[in-house]
């Protein structure tokens, strides 16, 4: 390979990187806006509704107003760990969209440890909440980032079981494989949600939980903590942890509709399969995302942790036994290589 | 493992809470909204409301306020500030100097109840925020001013008040 194909091949995976990027923070911008939409609808209120038709601009209005905010950084905080903070966990929670198939071979590296690499990434990003929370040198957000961390790994255990029944029955950690392994002849029927339906609920109550969305909001936690570790931020560096948790959602998200929902395939086999698809599926998992922000109220942090360790991880360690059994001897619907 | 409520624990894990609360929060999402799109809609006030005050005239021009000083003698506030002497034209007595000052007002209407000419009346303006304190120190152009600006709504609304007083 010489040099100009080198480089042409740079700037494609620069282009590749590029469109990823931008096409996820667009529709991140619009999700927001949908999220507030949603939650406001349920209490019975409008939501934004001035920027732009129906709003629709109202995230970009956000944007424009922190990034032209003063950054404030307390006298006491270490300065370097926090800013960095934000940094780490905007670009962990950007870097783990590069494994994501979003059609067919629509993958920026497509490598065999996919699951791995998205649950690694994930895993680190709770360091992005502990710097914050630290370098902060303050009570509230130091409090939140001890919550945060405590909850992010209970929830990261079970996860990662659930992801080991997904992995026993498609036997690859690559994504693209876990998705065409679930294209059967049956369309919806032949999506890992049915053989491994139980654990798409603990999954979703687990992404929650790993996201820090409500029910499991406790490292914000506003009425005790004012904003958790968010507290000391202020302008983009605000932006950032605010992004960066939000693109974590619409990876949570996207996860689901991966691993359970068949990602880009067509939930009637004489359609054809397409990126739509995955979309539609992301939108609807998001839409009760959303849905649950709105209709429950916080986790104590007692009942936060029983949850976790004393149903979540025995329910899933017993599935993965479960699974286990079922692919040895052969079971349909579990055994797909 | 006696103590243990079966019917909850099956509750529990099916998720019955959480469903029931995604049916009700699935109902309240197309449910029409309560919201008000403030400075485009307004809600309904009393004819009583308790707004911002205004000094009225009479439909000649001549001003009402016969400076009695019964509103700065009620106002439990020590809002009000009259000066009063003989106007120069014809020796009627009238205020020199009406001063409000809306910081210190509590708008409890005791000084448009206590008026006997229906000179001093709280409208129904509510938005009158200011940038500066000084600006809320209200003195008699501006209640003039006020009274001129509002005198339609505030005639109906003494009109709508008359039976009952």
């Amino acid at each position: 390979m010489d040099f100009s194909q080198g480089f042409g091949l740079i700037l494609i995976i620069t282009g590749q990187c590029l469109l990823i990027t931008i096409g996820v923070l667009l529709s991140l911008a619009f999700l927001m806006y949908a999220d507030r939409k949603i939650w406001a609808a349920v209490q019975m209120r409008k939501g934004p509704n001035v920027v732009g038709a129906f709003g629709i601009l109202q995230s970009f209005a956000d944007f424009l107003k922190y990034v032209f905010k003063e950054i404030v950084i307390p006298s006491g905080s270490d300065k370097v760990v926090f800013l960095l903070a934000p940094l780490i966990t905007f670009v962990l929670s950007l870097v783990a969209w590069s494994v994501i198939p979003f059609n067919e071979g629509w993958v920026l590296t497509d490598i065999n440890i996919g699951i791995l690499f998205i649950f690694a990434v994930a895993g680190l990003e709770v360091y992005g909440v502990i710097m914050g929370g630290w370098a902060s040198n303050s009570k509230y957000p130091f409090l939140g980032s001890l919550r945060s961390a405590a909850q992010m790994i209970s929830y990261e255990v079970s996860i990662g079981f659930i992801i080991i029944g997904i992995l026993i029955s498609t036997g690859s950690l690559n994504l693209s494989k876990i998705v065409l392994a679930q294209n059967g002849s049956y369309g919806i029927l032949s999506w890992y949600w049915l053989p491994h339906f139980p654990m798409v609920i603990l999954f979703f109550i687990s992404a929650l939980a790993e996201t820090n969305r409500p029910p499991f909001d406790l490292p914000e936690a506003e009425a005790e903590l004012v904003a958790g570790f968010q507290v000391e931020y202020s302008s983009t560096p605000f932006l950032l942890f605010m992004i960066g948790e939000l693109m974590t959602v619409v990876l949570m998200c996207t996860l689901i509709s991966i691993l359970f929902f068949g990602g880009w395939l067509s939930p009637i086999p004489i359609i054809p399969d397409g990126i739509f698809w995955l979309i539609l599926k992301v939108l609807i998992i998001f839409f009760m995302f959303s849905m649950v922000k709105a209709i429950v109220p916080r986790f104590r942090y007692d009942q936060l942790m029983r949850l976790g360790w004393k149903v979540f991880l025995p329910m899933s360690l017993a599935w993965v036994v479960i699974v286990a059994t079922l692919a040895q001897f052969g079971v349909s619907g579990y055994v797909r290589w | 493992m006696k103590n243990i409520d079966w019917r909850r624990a099956i509750y529990y894990f099916l998720l019955k809470d959480f469903i029931t609360g995604f049916k009700l929060g699935f109902k309240y999402f197309f449910k029409s909204k309560a919201t008000l799109n403030y400075p485009y809609e307004k809600g309904p006030i009393s004819s009583r409301f308790r707004g911002e005050h205004a000094l009225r005239c009479y439909p000649n021009g001549e001003e009402r306020c016969i400076a009695c000083k019964l509103c700065e003698a009620i106002c439990p506030a020590q809002a009000i500030t009259i000066d009063a002497g003989p106007r120069q034209a014809d020796g009627s007595r009238k205020t020199t100097r009406y001063d409000i000052d809306m910081t210190k007002c509590i708008y409890c209407g005791l000084c448009q109840e206590a008026c006997p000419v229906d000179a001093i009346v709280e409208g129904p303006n509510f938005e009158y925020a200011t940038e500066t304190r000084e600006e809320l120190f209200y003195n008699k152009e501006k209640l003039m001013e006020n009274g001129r600006k509002w005198e339609h709504l505030l005639a109906e609304n003494i009109k709508l008040d008359k039976s009952f007083r």
